[in-house]
C-alpha cells in the first residue's frame, strides 16, 4: 500500500516534469511540423541559466523566497532569447522543407548549442538544491516527500490549463488552429503564419527552458543532460500522438506512472520500460493515442 | 563486373592495406575505425536513398561490437570469421523482429522510432552488471583459422580483414543498387503509391533494405571492437548513429565510396578537432552540418561528379 502511493505520487511528479517538456515539443511540431531536436537544448540552458542565477543570488544574501522568480525568471529569459535567435536567425529561411531535413537541421543546432553551453558555463555541475530544501517535506502514510515535487504537480497542471485556454478560448488559440489544421489555406485566408511561427517556436522555447528551470534544484546541473531529455520527451509525445497537447499530459502520465513503478520495483528496467510501453501503444495504434489520422494527399 | 574493374578493386585492396602497414600506427588505427564506421554508413546510406533517416543505426553497431566481445571474452571464440559471422546473424535476427514495427514508418517517425530502439538496447546494458554496466569490457584478440597472431601481427589481421570487408561489402553494394531490387528504393523514395499499383509490396522493398543496413552495421561493430579492444554501451547512444547519419549527409549517397571517403574524413577531423578544439568539437560538427544541408544537399561526393562531367565535357 505504502510502495502504491510512493508509486504514484512519484509517478505523477515525474509526468508533471514531462509535460512540460514534451508540451512544448508536441506544440511546436503541430503547428510548424518541426520535430525540434534542440528542444533538449533549451531545457539544459533553462536549468544551467537557473542554476546559475539562483546560486548567485543566494550569495549575495537576499530574500530566500525570491529565488523562485529568480529560477523562473532567468530560465524564461535565457530561453526566449535562444528561441528567438533561432527561429529568427535560422529556422524561417528553412520553413517548407522536407520534415526529416528538419530533424537534420534542429540537430545540428542541437550539436550547436550542446558546447555553446559548454562555453558559457563551463563543464563543471551546478547546483540550486536552495529553493528545494526551502519548501520542506512532508509526512505521508510514513513517507516524506518534498513540497517543492508538490508544487511542480501544480505548475505543471497551471500550464496545462493555460495552454488549454489559450488554444481553445482566445482569438489567437484559435488562428493556431487553424494554422494547425492547413497551413496554405489559414495563409489563403489572411492569417500571418510567419508570424504564428515565429510565436509558437517561442512558447516552445520558453516551456522547454521551464521545464529545465523547474528540474534543477532537484539535481546537479551536469553536460549532457539535453540529449538525454529530447529522447524520453520524443516517447512521451509519440504515445499521446505527435501534436496534441491533451495526448502529451496522457503520454506523460502513462510514461511517468511506468517509470516510477519500474524503480520501485525492478530498477534494473528503468530506461527498458518507457520504450516498452511506446513500442506497445504504437503497435496497437501506430498514430499514437490522441492523434487524427490524417489523409493521405497524393 | 568486368576483369578490369576487379583487379582495379584487389589492386585498391592491396593498396590500401599496404599503406595501412606503412602508416604510423594512430594512423592505422584511424584508417581501420574509419572503414568499420564507413561499413555502418554504407547501410545508411541504402535506407536513405529510399528515403529513409535512420538514427538507430548504432543498436546493430552495438550488437555487432558486444557480439564480438562476448564471445573473445567469455566463449573462448577468437576466430574472426565466426565473430563476424554470429555478428552478422545476431544483427540481421534483431532487425527482422524490429523491423517488423519499424518498416511500417516513414519520415520522423522512422527516424524517432529507429533511435528508441537503439535506446532501449543502450538502457540494458547500462544495467546489466555482467557486461560491465557503463563500462563496458574488454575484447580479446582474434585469430583466423587455427592462427593466432602476436601482438604486433594482431592489428595487422584486423586491418586485413577491414579492408577485405569494404571491398567485398563495397562491390556487393554497387551491384545490389544496379538491381531490381536497388533501383527500387528510388522509386519508394518518390513514389509509394505508384510502387504499390506496380505490383511489388514497398514494405518488402524497405524491410530487406532494412535487414542488409543492419547487417552491415553489425559488421562495422565488430570490426571497430576488434581494433579497439573495447565495448561499451556509448556505442548504442542515439548520438553515435548521429555520427553515422553526419558521415552519410557529408558523404553523399550517389556512390558507394562517398561514405567511406566520409567516414575517413570525419575521424581525421575529430582526431584534429579534438586536439585544438576540444569543448568545440560538436560546435564544428553541427555547423558543418547546417553547412552541408544548405550548401551542399548532395553531400562531397556531389563535387567528385561534378568535377568528373566538367572534365569529360
Amino acid at each position: 500500500m505504502t510502495q502504491l502511493l510512493a508509486i504514484i505520487i512519484d509517478g505523477v511528479v515525474y509526468a508533471s516534469w514531462l509535460f512540460i517538456i514534451a508540451a512544448g515539443l508536441t506544440l511546436i511540431y503541430g503547428v510548424m511540423r518541426i520535430l525540434n531536436m534542440a528542444h533538449g537544448s533549451f531545457y539544459a540552458i533553462g536549468a544551467y541559466a537557473g542554476a546559475g542565477m539562483v546560486g548567485w543570488y543566494f550569495s549575495t544574501g537576499s530574500v530566500p523566497w525570491l529565488s523562485f522568480a529568480v529560477l523562473i525568471g532567468a530560465a524564461l529569459i535565457a530561453g526566449l532569447f535562444i528561441g528567438l535567435l533561432i527561429e529568427r536567425g535560422l529556422l524561417r529561411f528553412m520553413y517548407g522543407r522536407n520534415e526529416v531535413v528538419m530533424i537534420l537541421v534542429t540537430y545540428a543546432i542541437l550539436l550547436i548549442l550542446e558546447d555553446a553551453i559548454k562555453l558559457i558555463w563551463g563543464v563543471e555541475p551546478y547546483f540550486a538544491y536552495q529553493p528545494y530544501s526551502l519548501l520542506g517535506r512532508t509526512k505521508l502514510a510514513g513517507l516524506s516527500f518534498a513540497n517543492y515535487d508538490f508544487m511542480l504537480i501544480v505548475v505543471s497542471t497551471l500550464i496545462g490549463l493555460a495552454l488549454w485556454y489559450g488554444l481553445n478560448r482566445t482569438r489567437n488559440g484559435k488562428l493556431l488552429r487553424v494554422v494547425i489544421h492547413d497551413r496554405e489555406i489559414a495563409q489563403a485566408l489572411g492569417i500571418n503564419v510567419s508570424r504564428i511561427f515565429t510565436i509558437t517556436f517561442l512558447i516552445g522555447a520558453g516551456l522547454g527552458a521551464l521545464a529545465g528551470a523547474l528540474t534543477a534544484p532537484g539535481l546537479s546541473v551536469v553536460p549532457g543532460i539535453g540529449i538525454e531529455v529530447i529522447v524520453l520527451a520524443f516517447a512521451v509525445v509519440v504515445i499521446g500522438g505527435l501534436g496534441s497537447v491533451s495526448g502529451a499530459l496522457v503520454g506523460a502520465l502513462i510514461v511517468g506512472l511506468a517509470r516510477a513503478a519500474a524503480v520501485h520495483l525492478y530498477p534494473e528496467v528503468e530506461l527498458f520500460v518507457i520504450y516498452a510501453v511506446m513500442g506497445l501503444v504504437l503497435a496497437i495504434r501506430p498514430q499514437g493515442l490522441f492523434a487524427v489520422a490524417s489523409a493521405r494527399k497524393i | 563486373m568486368q576483369t578490369k574493374s576487379i583487379f582495379l578493386l584487389i589492386g585498391g585492396a592491396l593498396g590500401l592495406f599496404v599503406l595501412g602497414l606503412l602508416v604510423p600506427e594512430w594512423l592505422s588505427y584511424l584508417m581501420i575505425i574509419a572503414m568499420g564506421k564507413g561499413i555502418v554508413v554504407l547501410g545508411v546510406v541504402l535506407l536513405m536513398r529510399a528515403g529513409l533517416v535512420s538514427f538507430g543505426q548504432g543498436l546493430y553497431y552495438c550488437i555487432g561490437a558486444y557480439v564480438a566481445g562476448t564471445l573473445t571474452q567469455f566463449a573462448g571464440i577468437s576466430d574472426v570469421l565466426l565473430i563476424l559471422l554470429a555478428s552478422i546473424a545476431a544483427s540481421v535476427l534483431v532487425a527482422a523482429l524490429v523491423g517488423l514495427l519499424l518498416c511500417r514508418y516513414r519520415g520522423i517517425f522512422f527516424a524517432m522510432f529507429s533511435m528508441a530502439f537503439s535506446m532501449i538496447l543502450y538502457g540494458l546494458l547500462v544495467r546489466s552488471s555482467v557486461l560491465g554496466s557503463t563500462d563496458g569490457f574488454n575484447v580479446l584478440r582474434p585469430s583466423l583459422l587455427g592462427w593466432v597472431p602476436t601482438d604486433d601481427a594482431s592489428s595487422d589481421l584486423v586491418l586485413a580483414v577491414a579492408v577485405v570487408m569494404v571491398m567485398i561489402l563495397g562491390s556487393l553494394m554497387w551491384l545490389y543498387l544496379r538491381s531490381l531490387s536497388g533501383y527500387a528504393g528510388e522509386a519508394v523514395r518518390e513514389n509509394e503509391i505508384r510502387v504499390e499499383y506496380l505490383g511489388t509490396s514497398v514494405f518488402r522493398i524497405i524491410y530487406t533494405k532494412y535487414l542488409i543496413a543492419a547487417a552491415l552495421a553489425g559488421i562495422g561493430g565488430t570490426v571497430t571492437a576488434l581494433v579497439s579492444g573495447h565495448v561499451d554501451p556509448e556505442m548504442a547512444y542515439w548520438t553515435t548513429s548521429g555520427e553515422f547519419v553526419f558521415i552519410a549527409l557529408m558523404g553523399g549517397t550517389s556512390h558507394v565510396a562517398a561514405p567511406m571517403v566520409g567516414a575517413g574524413l570525419f575521424e581525421l577531423l575529430r582526431t584534429y578537432a579534438f586536439a585544438i578544439a576540444p569543448y568545440t568539437w560538436q560546435m564544428i560538427l553541427g555547423s558543418t552540418l547546417l553547412l552541408i544541408i544548405i550548401f551542399l544537399p548532395s553531400g562531397l561526393w556531389s563535387l567528385v561528379s561534378r568535377f568528373s562531367r566538367q572534365a569529360r565535357g
